[in-house]
C-alpha cells in the first residue's frame, strides 16, 4: 500500500486517480457487490471502485468497467444471477484501475473458453500499455483493451438493441467513453459523472475542464426525460447512485459555474494561492466536497479540483 | 360476523381522502407570485447556501430548457400553488392499507406514501423530485418520511435543497380543515431543521386541470450556458432590504434570525410609513405586487 499513497487519494468513499494497475493490499473481504434494476435489459452493479454497468440477453453479458480483480468472483456470482450467458463484451470507460482492474480476471471467470471483446479508446491502451512509473506495477496484459478504437465513436448491436460509444475527448482523462444503450435507454459515463463528488480532472493523462464541460454537455444531449424532467434516459455514473438527466444538469452547472468563476479570477491576475483563498467552490463543497454543513473550513477535494481547474484553464 | 369483524384491520385513525383547497394566509406573497430575490428569512441556512442563493439568476429557467417543467420538489410542492387531492390504495384481499396517494395540480405532481412498512430503497437507488415516503401513526396525526429526493430549492429564489434532505411530514385533520407541519434536514445546506405549516380546506366540488409542460427553446444561446451571477456581482440582492427598510444583515438568514430574540438585532429597522407591497395576498387573485 505504501508505495501506492501518492496515486491513491482517497475521498467521499471512493478513489479519485486509481493507478492503471494495483489494488494493493486493500481488503475487499466485506464488499457486498449489490445489483440494481435500471431499464430494459440494463443493471448497475455498486460495490468498490467504479461502479459497473450489466446488459444481458439472448447474445450473452456486457460489462461497463470492471472494478478490482480481487472482486471477479463476487461480481460474476451476481452476474449469474442474472444470466447464465457469457460475457461477451467489455467496454472500459477508462484507463484507471478502478475501472479496469477485474478485466482480466472476469473475461476469464466470465469468458466460457472465448476472450470477450475489451473495448475502449486507443489512448486506454496506450496508458496501459506504457512503461510504469517508478513505484508502480505494469498492467497485466490480460487487462488489456483488445478492441480498441480511435474515431468519434463505435457501435454494434447485442442483445436486440445498439450499443454506442463514445469517445468524450479530453475530459476527465484523454481516453474516456461514454456508453449508449439505445433501446434501453441508459447511458453508462465513467468518471466524467460522480454526482456525489468533484470531476477528478486527470491533467496529467490528458484531462481538461473545457473537455470535461464538452463531455457533459454532450451527454445531455443523449438524455431525454419523460414527463416533467424525470425518468427518460437513466445515467449510470461512474462513482454514486443512479442518476437522470435533472441530475446531470445539476453537476453540469455546478462545473461550469465553477470554471467561469476561475476563469474570472484568472482574468484579474489571480495566482493560485489567490484563487483558493477566493473559495471559488464555497457553495458547493458542502455537496461535492466532502465537508458538513456547519464546517466553514476548506475541504482538501475542492483543492485539487480548483486547481485542477486553474490549471487547465492556463493559470500561472 | 363476529369474527369477521374482529379481523377488521385497524388502518388509518383518520381519513384524509378527499379534494383539498390551499390556504395562503401564511407566506402568501412567496407562495402565490414567488418570493423576492435575496430573501432568505426564515431559513437556517448555512454559508453555501447563501453563495448558491446569491449566485443564482433566474434567466436559467428561460434561457436552459432543463429548467423550464422541473416541478417543485415534495417539500415545496405541499407550499407551493394549486390543489390537492389525496385517495388510499388497499390491498383487496386484505383490506390492509397499502399507500396514500396525492396528486397536485402543479406540475401535475403525483406521490405515493406506503403504509405497508416497507423499506426506502438503498442509497445508490435513483432519486425522484417526489422522492420515496413512507408513513406511520403517531395517534391521529400521520407522520411521513420522505428520502430520495432530487436536488431542488427550499425558495425559488435560488435557495437550494440538496438531494441528501429528508423530509419529515405531519398530517393533521380538524374537521374539514387539513394542517401539514414540514421538516427539512439537510446536511448540505441547513444548520437546523427547516420547520415551515401549510394549512388546506376540505372542497369536494373543486376541479383539478391539467398542468402541462413543454419545454422548448426561447432565447438564442450558445450550447451549454449557464446564466449565474458571478461573486458580488449580483445588483438584485439588496432590493429585498431596501423595500422593507430591513439592514441587509437582517435578510441573509440563518439559525440565529429565526429566534425572537434576534429582533434586537435589527437596527437600524425603517420600516416605510405605511404598506407598500403585497398589502393583500391571501389568493392567486389579489396577491400581487401593488395590491393594497
Amino acid at each position: 500500500m505504501k508505495r501506492l499513497l501518492p496515486f491513491l487519494i482517497f475521498a467521499a468513499g471512493r478513489v479519485f486517480f486509481a493507478p492503471a494497475a494495483g489494488h494493493a493490499q486493500q481488503n475487499f473481504d466485506n464488499v457486498v457487490e449489490h445489483l440494481l434494476p435500471v431499464q430494459g435489459s440494463v443493471y448497475m452493479m455498486v460495490g468498490a471502485g467504479g461502479n459497473i454497468t450489466v446488459q444481458v440477453g439472448k447474445d450473452g453479458v456486457l460489462l461497463v468497467d470492471t472494478q478490482y480483480a480481487p472482486l471477479a468472483p463476487k461480481i460474476m456470482a451476481a452476474i449469474r444471477t442474472l444470466s447464465p450467458m457469457p460475457i461477451r463484451y467489455i467496454v472500459d470507460t477508462h484507463f484507471h484501475g478502478d475501472h479496469t482492474g477485474g478485466n482480466g480476471a472476469l473475461a476469464k471467470l466470465g469468458g466460457a473458453g472465448a476472450m470477450p471483446r475489451i473495448i475502449a479508446n486507443d489512448h486506454v491502451l496506450n496508458r496501459m500499455t506504457a512503461p510504469p512509473a517508478a513505484g508502480q506495477t505494469a498492467v497485466p496484459e490480460a487487462d488489456w483493451p483488445n478492441d480498441e478504437y480511435f474515431t468519434a465513436s463505435k457501435d454494434f448491436f447485442f442483445n436486440n438493441e445498439a450499443v454506442v460509444v463514445y469517445h468524450m475527448p479530453a475530459a476527465h482523462t484523454d481516453g474516456d467513453s461514454i456508453v449508449f444503450f439505445r433501446r434501453s435507454d441508459v447511458i453508462s459515463t465513467g468518471d466524467i459523472f460522480t454526482p456525489e463528488t468533484y470531476p477528478g480532472i486527470d491533467l496529467a493523462r490528458g484531462g481538461s475542464i473545457q473537455g470535461e464541460i464538452a463531455a457533459l454537455n454532450r451527454i445531455l444531449e443523449l438524455t431525454v426525460p419523460a414527463k416533467y424532467q424525470e425518468g427518460g434516459t437513466y445515467v449510470i455514473p461512474g462513482h454514486g447512485r443512479l442518476c437522470e438527466e435533472a441530475d446531470v444538469v445539476e453537476y453540469r452547472d455546478m462545473v461550469t459555474i465553477v470554471r467561469d468563476r476561475i476563469q474570472d479570477l484568472i482574468g484579474k491576475g489571480r495566482n493560485l494561492e489567490q484563487v483558493r483563498a477566493a473559495r471559488p467552490t464555497l457553495d458547493y463543497d458542502t455537496q461535492y466536497g466532502a465537508i458538513p454543513a456547519g464546517a466553514t473550513s476548506g475541504s482538501p477535494a475542492a483543492d485539487r479540483f480548483v486547481d485542477a481547474v486553474y490549471k487547465s484553464l492556463g493559470g500561472k | 360476523m363476529g369474527a369477521s369483524l374482529l379481523s377488521a384491520p385497524a388502518f388509518a385513525q383518520v381519513d384524509f381522502t378527499g379534494e383539498w383547497n390551499p390556504l395562503y394566509h401564511e407566506d402568501g406573497p412567496e407562495r402565490l407570485p414567488g418570493p423576492e430575490l435575496g430573501d432568505y428569512t426564515e431559513l437556517p441556512i448555512n454559508d453555501a447556501a447563501r453563495l448558491r442563493a446569491d449566485s443564482y439568476d433566474a434567466d436559467r429557467i428561460s434561457v436552459v430548457p432543463e429548467y423550464q417543467c422541473r416541478p417543485h420538489g415534495a417539500d415545496y410542492s405541499m407550499r407551493g400553488l394549486g390543489n390537492l387531492r389525496i385517495w388510499r390504495e388497499f390491498d383487496t384481499a386484505t383490506q390492509q392499507l397499502i399507500a396514500f396517494h396525492t396528486h397536485l395540480l402543479a406540475w401535475d405532481s403525483e406521490r405515493t406514501i406506503y403504509m405497508d412498512g416497507r423499506p426506502h430503497p438503498p442509497e445508490y437507488a435513483d432519486h425522484t423530485w417526489q422522492g420515496f415516503s413512507t408513513g406511520v401513526w403517531e395517534g391521529n396525526m400521520l407522520t411521513i418520511t420522505t428520502t430520495h429526493l432530487k436536488t431542488n430549492y427550499l425558495r425559488r429564489n435560488g435557495v437550494p435543497r440538496s438531494d441528501k434532505a429528508t423530509l419529515t411530514e405531519h398530517w393533521m385533520r380538524h374537521g374539514d380543515y387539513l394542517t401539514v407541519v414540514t421538516v427539512i434536514d439537510d446536511p448540505v445546506f441547513l444548520t437546523e431543521p427547516l420547520v415551515r405549516s401549510d394549512n388546506w380546506f376540505l372542497d369536494p366540488g373543486q376541479g383539478i386541470g391539467v398542468f402541462g409542460c413543454e419545454y422548448e427553446p426561447e432565447v438564442p444561446r450558445p450550447e451549454g450556458t449557464v446564466p449565474h451571477h458571478l461573486p458580488g456581482t449580483n445588483p438584485f440582492l439588496t432590493e429585498f432590504a431596501n423595500w422593507y427598510g430591513l439592514p441587509p444583515f437582517a435578510v441573509r438568514g440563518g439559525a440565529e434570525t429565526l429566534y425572537p430574540e434576534y429582533r434586537s438585532k435589527i437596527k437600524p429597522y425603517n420600516p416605510p410609513a405605511q404598506c407598500e407591497r403585497y398589502c393583500t395576498c391571501t389568493n392567486l387573485f389579489n396577491c400581487n405586487v401593488t395590491s393594497k
